[in-house]
């Protein structure tokens, strides 16, 4: 594949990794083998705790001062890293290896300007003060930051998400690096905006030909960014190969889980339920023998639990760490797919609606700093059904979530209605009964939960204040709604850091569902989570609302978890409704230009990225939004002056499907793979 | 940029403006309640109260006590803080010397502990879980602990008495040089070293802690910059900012809580003038100390704010999150 004289610009040869936890060493990754050539881009998988960030730490040796290469080597152009003095670390650092992190918020000097920050990666390497401040713009305007002058006076916390990353690569690419690890650089990014920062990743790698190490747990970025993937599972490396063919036909059974997992086009809570990898990754040591994913597949047999797999060739440049990996195809499924059709189908559509909104309104501050996060927004939604809300950071979700809750009141003119009943806008004023009507699902379970409470206190004193229900009842209600979460009663003296992520999210669930709610606000209620979580927190999701006939506002950056839990889409922008309608219209199309970018900035695995709408310029700002149709100044689909003076009509269709543009139906844009089967 | 900081401080000047006249309200209607009057005070227990009588009305003693107080508010705000009924002369002068003497007291217990907390803290949070960041930790916090006469006392006898390294009366005579006065200071400013020693090394060493772990350091340890570049660039500016603010917080404790260890020392600061004047229910005296301290507590917390906002540019500039 390349010249053997050439060493690969990172190679490990059988490398572990321990932590000394309370005194005893922890392994976190044992005898991991990869190479990366010269520039090649190499995608590396793994949920949390695969110990796939701490290969970025270990090959910059920059390691917690527990962790400890205990094994192997891991050598960059050749040389061994753990051999290098001082000096040439600081060298090797300076010169040859970039890290791009998950946080650019974070991973930003807080009080130095940027271009202080993007100029001392300059001046390391020998360049004046005067130049390094030049070659600093220069690579600002290489990472596409319009106006470098004025971002380099800014401080960090001045900039966007997206503009920070941007910094973050400037600051990596500064040194014209060999190699560049990327360590989950989208996670907590809009989707137009990963979409962004994935494309700068793929021209970027092409100017400046570096090899690149892609860490993600995102299966899709991975896909359309990377040409080799390997798999990670409790700090083993389970699979390699090409990226196509190992996402197309999996050769171990935790890859084939993990895709099964995703919600993609074709699933739809009414159709099945989504697969899901049943148990927990191990805690790091604790299979000593066997194979480390046998407690979890549905293939393994004795030979699996007593004897480690071996890495097999199982194509062109294919390996798979699993003794039955010409049987993964047979794989059976971990949710029976008997179980489709069981689910009821979607809640009523006639009736009294559980939610209205009419004409609300939210302004924050006032003229001339006014900003107006809500514009005159009215939605309905049925009992038993789900609302998907999309939209990009500063698109007024969470602040339209707020206002339900009552946690900030919107602007006189607008009403809100549950089940028919006025909501007044102060959760003070509202009766026992709304606020039992009215629940929330937080995205992050650990900041949401009582640290120092046990799950039964956690949903006993809900069911306390929701229920009213006291002692034994209170009990056996506790009991109940565990049980429709699947937990157990082992769980129920617990405190929340003795679970995982998973569980405790639905330990926030069945809080939310103490009260018998009639319409629970889902505010990114798996974007903390992994994949295989995910999943079964989405199915959890969709099996309550079928027993219960509950109604779901469901806020998500993630099209796919939108797509597979909604009845109805709502599109907001600025704070305005772009487009709404039932879910399958609004994912097939017609649908709004913005719509339509959204979808095709979301990453699939099968690495499809033909056919992308690639959004220009910024979000504008709310304090100033553009005149006529807030999305001209972005919109690729801009007929003429009339979308810069005048607001397209807001009229739906015989299906309730409403679209904001000036473009007549048949000429806006459809998707290539439908939505729905 | 620094739009921003205008208002801010205008702001904060409002407040702590309406801090002083709260703690002016507090302080005068506090020694309303005291029992005795002025006259009584100054006449003696054996007076004949038509006398008594007679000099309260005299003294305006006798009027309303919101009439008084708003008499008194008058003559501040034009520079007159009154006369003091013990020592029958106008108050000020006693004041300014006294508030003098207590700010050098402060200075060398601050260009003392100062370097030293913060030195103890950075080296215990560069050492973390070694030896020395355990000793630096426990020997802060047991130092803490000793309440300022204990230590004066212990310090008095080994420093001034057993060594005689150090003059036991913290007065200097008339005239002295300002290595003589220094001479003087160090004793009566140890016990108060000793107390705030352990306390901004701990907070130090908390911001260092932080700031070591924090994605920004592992940045710059990652652009190939060297261990000290990295400390003194992007660790240390970020990692002081709690501790500022709580050196300032204890400049004024510093200032008003030195009565222990002025009597002890027998200097002539403002704590031990306003202990006399409670004692000799000399009001006018009690009430303009009380509200000096008061009024340097609030300057050195608008300064620690101004610091702290320079040196922060997310609050400087308005940050957005």
């Amino acid at each position: 594949m390349t010249d053997p004289a050439v060493p690969p610009v990172l190679r490990l040869d059988d490398m572990s990794v321990s932590y000394r936890i309370r005194g005893r060493a922890v392994p976190v990754l044992s005898q991991v083998n990869l190479s990366i050539a010269k520039g090649e881009v190499y995608g590396l998988v793994g949920e949390s705790g695969s110990g796939k960030s701490t290969v970025a730490l270990a090959v910059q040796r920059v390691l917690p001062a527990n962790g400890r290469m205990s094994g192997g080597r891991a050598l960059i152009n050749g040389r061994d890293v753990g051999a290098l003095d001082r000096a040439a670390l600081l060298q090797m650092r300076a010169r040859e290896v970039a890290m791009v992190f998950q946080d650019p918020g974070r991973a930003l000097n807080p009080s130095i300007t940027i271009g202080r920050q993007v100029a001392e990666a300059f001046e390391i390497l020998g360049a004046s003060g005067h130049e390094a401040r030049r070659r600093a713009e220069e690579m600002l305007t290489r990472v596409r930051i319009s106006s470098p002058a004025r971002v380099m006076e800014r401080y960090p916390h001045q900039l966007s998400g997206g503009m920070q990353q941007r910094v973050v690569i400037a600051m990596a690419l500064a040194k014209d690096p060999s190699l560049l690890i990327l360590d989950e650089p989208t996670t907590g990014l809009d989707a137009t905006i990963e979409a962004e920062i994935l494309d700068l990743v793929d021209t970027l790698r092409r100017e400046f030909g570096a090899s690149i190490l892609f860490i993600s747990h995102n299966l899709g970025a991975i896909a359309g960014l990377c040409d080799r993937v390997g798999v990670l599972y409790a700090g083993r490396l389970v699979e390699e190969g090409p990226v196509r063919d190992l996402f197309a036909d999996p050769r171990h059974p935790y890859t084939a889980g993990l895709l099964r997992c995703l919600p993609r086009p074709g699933l739809r809570k009414d159709l099945a339920p989504l697969d899901t990898i049943p148990g927990f990754p191990p805690a790091p040591g604790s299979i000593p023998v066997g194979c480390v994913f046998a407690p979890r597949c549905a293939l393994a047999d004795e030979t699996c639990r007593t004897i480690d797999p071996p890495l097999v060739t199982t194509g062109a440049g294919r390996v798979s760490r699993c003794h039955h990996h010409d049987r993964v195809g047979d794989l059976p499924h971990a949710v029976p797919r008997a179980a489709a059709g069981t689910l009821a189908p979607a809640g009523a559509s006639t009736g009294t609606p559980v939610l209205e909104l009419t004409a609300l309104s939210k302004t924050y501050g006032s003229a001339p700093y006014a900003v107006q996060a809500l514009r005159d927004v009215s939605l309905r939604l049925m009992p038993g059904q789900t609302l998907g809300l999309v939209g990009e950071s500063g698109s007024g979700k969470s602040t339209l979530a707020h206002a339900l809750l009552g946690l900030i009141a919107p602007d006189a003119g607008g009403g809100m209605a549950l089940d028919g009943a006025a909501l007044a806008p102060e959760v003070r004023r509202r009766t026992a009964e709304q606020i039992k009507t009215l629940q929330i699902v937080f995205q992050n379970p650990d900041s949401a939960l009582n640290r120092s409470h046990s799950v039964r206190r956690l949903i006993g004193r809900a069911i306390t204040r929701l229920g009213g229900l006291k002692g034994a009842q209170r009990e056996a209600q506790v009991t109940r709604l565990l049980e429709s979460v699947r937990l157990t009663a082992r769980q129920l003296s617990a405190r929340p850091r003795q679970l995982s992520g998973g569980m405790k999210q639905r330990v926030a669930v069945a809080r939310a569902f103490a009260g018998n709610p009639r319409l629970v606000v889902c505010d990114e209620p798996t974007s903390a989570l992994d994949v295989s979580v995910q999943a079964a927190i989405l199915n959890l999701l969709a099996e309550l609302q079928a027993e219960r006939q509950v109604a779901y506002l469901l806020i998500s950056h993630d099209l796919g978890v939108v797509r597979y839990l909604s009845d109805w889409i709502a599109v907001l922008y600025l704070g305005r409704l772009l487009e709404v309608g039932p879910a399958a219209r609004v994912l097939d199309g017609p649908h709004h230009p913005y719509t339509e970018a959204l979808l095709s900035a979301a990453p699939s695995v099968s690495g499809e990225r033909t056919g992308r709408i690639r959004l220009t310029g910024a979000i504008p700002s709310g304090v100033s939004p553009p005149a006529g149709c807030l999305f001209h100044t972005r919109c690729p689909r801009r007929i003429g002056p009339i979308c810069d003076t005048e607001e397209p009509p807001f009229t739906a269709d015989a299906h309730g499907h409403a679209i904001r543009c000036h473009l007549p139906r048949a000429e806006l844009g459809r998707s290539l793979a439908p939505a729905t089967a | 940029m620094s739009g921003a900081l205008g208002p801010f401080l205008l702001k904060r000047l409002a407040l702590s403006l309406l801090t002083l006249w709260l703690l002016s309200v507090v302080v005068f209607f506090g020694c309303q309640v005291l029992p005795g009057d002025p006259a009584r005070a100054i006449l003696g227990p054996l007076a004949d109260p038509r006398a008594v009588a007679a000099l309260n009305e005299k003294l305006g003693s006798d009027r309303p006590p919101v009439e008084i107080y708003l008499s008194w508010m008058g003559g501040l705000i034009t520079g007159d803080m009154g006369q003091s009924y013990a020592y029958r002369s106008p108050v000020a002068p006693f004041i300014g010397s006294a508030l003098v003497n207590s700010l050098k007291l402060a200075a060398t217990v601050f260009a003392i502990v100062v370097p030293l907390g913060i030195g103890a803290g950075v080296l215990a949070a560069l050492r973390a879980g070694r030896p020395i960041d355990r000793l630096i930790s426990v020997a802060g916090l047991s130092l803490t602990v000793i309440p300022e006469f204990v230590s004066s006392i212990a310090l008095i006898l080994v420093f001034a008495v057993l060594l005689r390294w150090l003059p036991l009366s913290a007065s200097w005579p008339a005239g002295s040089g300002p290595l003589v006065q220094l001479q003087h200071l160090i004793l009566p400013a140890l016990p108060l070293v000793i107390v705030l020693f352990g306390y901004i090394a701990r907070m130090t060493r908390a911001g260092m802690v932080e700031a070591l772990s924090a994605d920004y350091t592992r940045t710059a340890i990652l652009k190939g910059l060297p261990w000290r570049t990295v400390l003194s660039r992007h660790v240390l500016r970020n990692a002081l900012l709690p501790t500022i603010t709580v050196i300032a917080a204890q400049m004024g404790y510093a200032l008003g809580g030195l009565v222990v260890v002025e009597s002890l020392f027998r200097y002539q600061g403002i704590g031990s003038l306003v202990l006399g004047a409670a004692r000799a229910k000399d009001f006018a005296m009690l009430q303009a100390g009380i509200l000096t301290v008061g009024a340097f507590f609030v300057v050195t917390t608008l300064l620690a704010d101004i610091v702290t906002t320079l040196l922060d540019p997310r609050l400087r500039t308005g940050g957005r999150r």
